[in-house]
């Protein structure tokens, strides 16, 4: 499951300037005492706007642990629901979600 | 709680040496990727490779993608990056660092309903030239790089 994402969103006229901050260790494959230890990195995240998708991206372990994306949702006003979700490398995913308007 | 924190203290010092050592340099491909996932790409060892693989090749250099991006990145681990395309039509923001062992960071599509804009935070080996492909609405890509040196690598996390 994962820890909760922190998600904020200021709405500018009818724009969304979303923010997440997700908990995960985006780890690349290495050795450690002999160890491989496995990539670990989240691969897939989706954000809707009341149910549509509004946003998607497909990621490698490039991206820096406990990742934070900033995007600018569209056609959004007070009261929507904004819900994030994101997918990892071993088949663990979580969702979170917002009310517009309200944070 | 105090035990959670000892424990954490501990494992920080000991291990910190060795995970900077191997930190360096160490990107590898994850075993199990999807099947709706360019595997090609993000596993290609150089830009032009990944963006063949993504079918993005031939892209036009264009002035209209603006990437924000620090000169010097003091820390490779954590190397903030803002992207806003201007180009019309814009559909989707694929980002690529070059001297990056796998090139490909990403793609943000954001036709279904987003600005074109995206904020990320990168992981980058060694200096290296930021790469961003923009695919249009007219099928036609639009490429933009800048320059971001490094002096810490950080392909670690």
């Amino acid at each position: 499951m994962g820890d909760p994402m922190r998600i904020r969103a200021k709405l500018v006229g009818d724009t969304a300037d979303v923010r997440v901050l997700m908990a995960h260790p985006m780890d690349v494959e290495r050795k450690s005492g002999g160890k491989v230890v496995p990539a670990h990195f989240i691969r897939q995240i989706r954000a809707e706007l009341n149910g549509k998708v509004v946003w998607e991206a497909q990621i490698s372990q490039a991206i820096s642990k406990n990742p934070v994306f900033a995007f600018k949702v569209k056609g959004a006003k007070a009261g929507d629901k904004l819900s994030v979700t994101w997918e990892d490398n071993k088949g663990d995913s979580r969702t979170d979600s917002i009310t517009l308007g309200a944070s | 709680m105090n035990g959670l924190r000892r424990s954490f203290l501990k494992r920080t010092t000991g291990l910190g040496a060795l995970v900077a050592a191997v930190a360096i340099g160490a990107i590898k491909p994850a075993d199990v990727l999807a099947a709706s996932r360019n595997d090609a790409a993000f596993k290609a060892t150089t830009s032009p490779d990944a963006i063949k693989a993504l079918g993005m090749s031939g892209a036009t250099n264009s002035t209209a993608i603006a990437i924000r991006a620090p000169d010097i990145a003091e820390n490779g681990a954590v190397v903030p990056i803002d992207i806003t395309s201007n180009v019309p039509g814009t559909q989707s923001i694929s980002l690529f660092v070059d001297n990056n062992p796998f090139p490909y960071v990403g793609t943000f599509d954001v036709a279904k309903g987003s600005e074109p804009y995206v904020h990320v935070r990168i992981k980058m080996g060694k200096s290296s030239d930021v790469r961003v492909v923009v695919a249009a609405a007219d099928g036609k890509y639009y490429q933009a790089a800048k320059e971001v040196k490094v002096t810490i690598g950080g392909c670690g996390g």
